[in-house]
């Protein structure tokens, strides 16, 4: 059974020639891919990116012969390793995948099955398909978890998937990828749900451990900074076609189409800081805490200033979203007081009048979540419009016009329900509804976060042109950094529930940092095919010079 | 828009300044299907067995509605012939009093049928709102005492409660409908409560009670609709409980009362010809309809709600 590394480094391991996927939707079979060519070389890692919906993780699937429900592959040839994929039988290509093809998904959490402990699922394939034996593999799986540098490698296997931490978890898919040594991993997203500290750990662990086993992959992302770090090559795609294909570092330097050079601008937003003593909310010393845990948020005092954006950044479990909690009275502080325009806010949401509920208003992470889903956009917008405004009927309708020409839409998509709406529409909606209620200060929870580069840079933009005309005040959570570059004047970083750092945009991004800015900061993914590399190095030296 | 336009704003917007525009999208997203055109798309692919649910529950609803101008006599008019046999007058005859059992048959649909209905909306609307409000109460004091009392009236046998309420209060309609749903709402409160605390978790919820919405906006508008699926097919599964038990206590005496016409106490008025089988088969056949449409309702009630879950669960391949 184990007849790889039948090759050299440099020999073609995967060509797909001509490839055209169907997917079924509405009664129909549309396109999905459009005839796509990839060539992929043992040893090789290639990007592939692009905005969703562009056929990137159906591509990734269709390299193992695979194609999800409601797919099909409909023609074109997928050569792997000299064995045409199309042509063998099922069961021939389930033998491959898992042994000689490993695929790492997007959501580790969802990935692994609770009941099982780790290691048992690590070694699953390997030993039910006989390339190893049981302790074979597990002895094989520890090693594994060391390369990744997990923590207690010989131990961590014996977790249940909820015991070790989302970054740990994704090592973890990698590590049952790479057990059966195969020849092809397809990683698709596999760091976007993570943060960025955490980021950076499991993308370098990736990168080692691919290089070490001279294992050919296909990295799928939307990250351009990310893939530049992990790719040889990249391959741009878009509406399931072939926008460009280069080696990284020659198309990070000269993009040669429109498409690729827009990809790389999103980063470019930067709104000139201004300063302002006009303060609209002060939180003043807040504690907070939920019942019967520790503090979880520890004396923090921020002031926001009127029509002005003050970015809240720090990782996971900061206390970033536990201060927009304390902010709008969802969980009432136990110390400290909340004031806005100088007067007191009541500590909770039912102590406070219609009046100072509209004036705060929040947009969330998710907007799939943040809209009920069996409510059409004119019940989404026009609620706060009757609740706050009492607009009735016709009046009512003009205005939610009105808003949805704000946030760039129109009135087609008045009767829409949220399934039906793409990713930046939904956040688009989430937009329109926090400005129905006429607000003075709008709270934005990682607004940006869940979508693709492109998107994400009309909605900044929407956000930017908003405040410009209307005189908003953002309150702006992110742990994104190039989202806190593009929208923000001031910036709070914090960490276990402290401020650690607070000032203007220009102060806090400008040395000398205080170590753990420096470390958010140095972990943000930058277009040079060496960032990672040197990063690592710097981190590796100032770890063996003993302070 | 025509497909065209859509198109040619898609190619035109192409990738110049912009990059991204939410209008372009407009035309990869298809429009809503009517109301009217989903119920018949539901409906071509239904499997025969919920085709066959349908036809059945149709043809009962029609009875109950129409019972005093289809029954050919009526629901208590007393003929000088008990335990007549059938016949062209009395298709199935008569029974103990002297009443034609086919025109009680047909009033039955309507009491039993009816009464059933209103008690099962009526415990769907206690125990459902109650289930809701617990859930958005989640581990108060409120969802404390609800989910405990709840607890304390399911910890009693139902059938032998209700005989000991009834007799207790005495046995009219009234009575029946209030104590039955009472009792069953306790199932409603149990899969209204679970199933809503999946939906209180989510941001639009929280962004509701952020927007200072009242209790009873979030149960009706933010909640209510997003668990309809589960909570329409329990309702199905309910309905043929609460049927049952109204034909139990019918059959043991203190549930429709006397002459209102009912399935259950047909089927205990005549199961005495039961045992004329060898000598007229279709004597023995009468306190048999009554409970044959009992079980013809609830089987056909299953088999719509058995492809209503599978519907609406996802179970698709």
């Amino acid at each position: 059974m184990n007849n790889q590394s039948s090759g050299k480094k440099g020999d073609i391991l995967l060509e797909m020639r001509d490839i055209v996927i169907d997917g079924y939707s509405d009664d129909r079979w549309h396109e999905i891919i459009k005839g796509v060519d990839l060539t992929l070389r043992r040893g090789e890692v290639m990007g592939l990116i692009g905005e969703s919906g562009a056929g990137k993780s159906t591509l990734g699937l269709a390299a193992m012969g695979y194609a999800r429900a409601g797919c099909r592959i409909t023609s074109g040839t997928i050569i792997f390793d000299g064995m045409d994929l199309m042509k063998k039988s099922e069961a021939a290509k389930r033998a491959l995948r898992g042994t000689r093809i490993a695929y790492v998904a997007q959501s580790a959490a969802a990935s692994f099955n609770p009941a099982h402990q780790l290691i048992e699922q690590t070694v699953e394939a390997t030993v039910r398909r006989g390339i190893k034996s049981e302790a074979e593999a597990k002895a094989d799986a520890r090693q594994l978890y060391r390369d990744l540098q997990l923590p207690h490698p010989d131990t961590i296997g014996e977790r249940y998937p909820h015991q070790v931490s989302g970054g740990q978890l994704q090592r973890i898919m990698t590590a049952m990828a790479m057990s059966p040594r195969p020849d092809l991993i397809i990683f698709d997203e596999p760091t976007t749900a993570l943060d960025v500290t955490t980021q950076v750990e499991v993308l370098a662990a990736m990168k080692r451990i691919v290089d070490h086993f001279n294992t050919a992959a296909i990295y799928i992302t939307h990250d351009l900074a990310v893939v530049a770090q992990m790719a040889d090559v990249i391959k741009v795609l878009r509406y399931g076609e072939t926008i460009e294909d280069a080696d990284t570092r020659k198309m990070l330097a000269q993009p040669e189409k429109e498409y690729t050079k827009s990809l790389w601008s999103v980063r470019s937003i930067e709104k000139p800081e201004e300063r302002s003593d006009d303060v609209i909310l002060r939180v003043d010393h807040v504690d907070a805490s939920y019942t019967g845990s520790a503090k979880v948020l520890d004396d923090v005092t921020i002031e926001v200033p009127r029509g002005h954006t003050v970015a809240i950044v720090g990782e996971s479990g900061s206390g970033k979203s536990t201060t927009a909690r304390a902010i709008t009275g969802l969980l009432p502080p136990s110390r400290g007081q909340i004031l806005f325009n100088g007067k007191p806010l009541p500590p909770t949401l039912s102590g406070r009048n219609i009046e100072q509920l509209q004036k705060i208003q929040m947009i969330y992470q998710m907007a799939d979540t943040a809209m009920n889903p069996r409510h059409t956009v004119r019940d989404i917008i026009g609620r706060p419009l009757e609740f706050y405004l009492g607009l009735q009927g016709k009046e009512r309708d003009r205005r939610l016009l009105e808003l949805l020409e704000m946030i760039e839409l129109n009135e087609s998509f008045v009767d829409r329900l949220p399934a039906e709406l793409s990713g930046g529409q939904k956040q688009r909606i989430c937009i329109a509804r926090a400005l129905a209620a006429n607000p003075d200060l709008i709270i934005c929870d990682e607004v940006t976060s869940a979508l693709d580069q492109i998107v994400q840079k009309g909605i900044l933009e929407l956000l930017l042109r908003l405040q410009r005309e209307l005189n908003l005040t953002y309150i702006f959570i992110t742990h994104d950094i190039a989202t806190v570059k593009a929208i923000s004047d001031q910036i709070v970083v914090m960490l276990q529930g402290r401020v650690v750092e607070q000032g203007m945009k220009s102060e806090i991004l400008s040395p000398p940092y205080p170590e753990y800015t420096e470390l958010l900061l140095s972990s943000v993914p930058e277009m040079d095919p060496d960032w990672l590399d040197d990063l690592l190095k710097a981190r590796g030296e100032a770890a063996s010079t003993p302070n | 828009m025509t497909d065209q336009d859509k198109n040619t704003v898609e190619e035109s917007t192409g990738l110049g300044d912009e990059g991204y525009s939410a209008a372009a999208e407009v035309g990869l997203i298809k429009a809503r299907r009517t109301f009217s055109e989903n119920v018949w798309r539901g409906l071509k692919s239904a499997p025969p067995s919920a085709l066959f649910g349908l036809v059945v529950i149709a043809l009962y609803i029609f009875f109950a509605i129409f019972a005093p101008w289809l029954a050919p006599h009526g629901e208590a008019e007393i003929f000088p012939m008990s335990y007549a046999p059938w016949s062209d007058e009395f298709i199935f005859g008569t029974d103990q009093l002297g009443r034609d059992v086919l025109s009680r048959l047909i009033y039955g649909a309507r009491n039993t049928v009816g009464i059933a209905f209103i008690t099962t909306l009526l415990a769907f609307i206690i125990g459902g709102g109650l289930g809701i409000t617990a859930a958005i109460n989640n581990n108060g004091w409120l969802d404390n005492l609800l989910s405990r009392s709840v607890d304390v009236l399911m910890a009693i046998p139902s059938l032998i409660f209700a005989l000991i309420l009834l007799s207790m209060f005495g046995a009219n309609t009234l009575n029946l409908i209030l104590i039955i749903a009472v009792l069953d709402s306790t199932r409603v409160f149990r899969i209204a409560r679970a199933v809503s605390l999946n939906v209180v978790v989510m941001d639009y919820v929280e962004a509701a009670r952020l927007r200072g919405e009242k209790m009873f906006w979030i149960l009706y508008r933010e909640i209510l609709p997003n668990i309809m699926p589960p909570l329409v097919a329990e309702f199905g599964l309910r309905f043929c409980f609460v049927f049952l038990t109204i034909a139990a206590l019918s059959f043991l005496g203190v549930g429709i009362q006397p002459p209102t016409a009912d399935w259950g106490s047909m089927v205990r008025e005549n199961a005495g010809l039961i045992q004329f089988a060898e000598y007229d088969l279709t004597a023995a056949l009468t306190p048999m309809l009554p409970a044959a449409a009992i079980a013809l309702l609830t089987v056909a009630v299953n088999f719509v709600v058995d492809w209503f879950l599978h519907k609406s669960s996802g179970l698709k391949d």
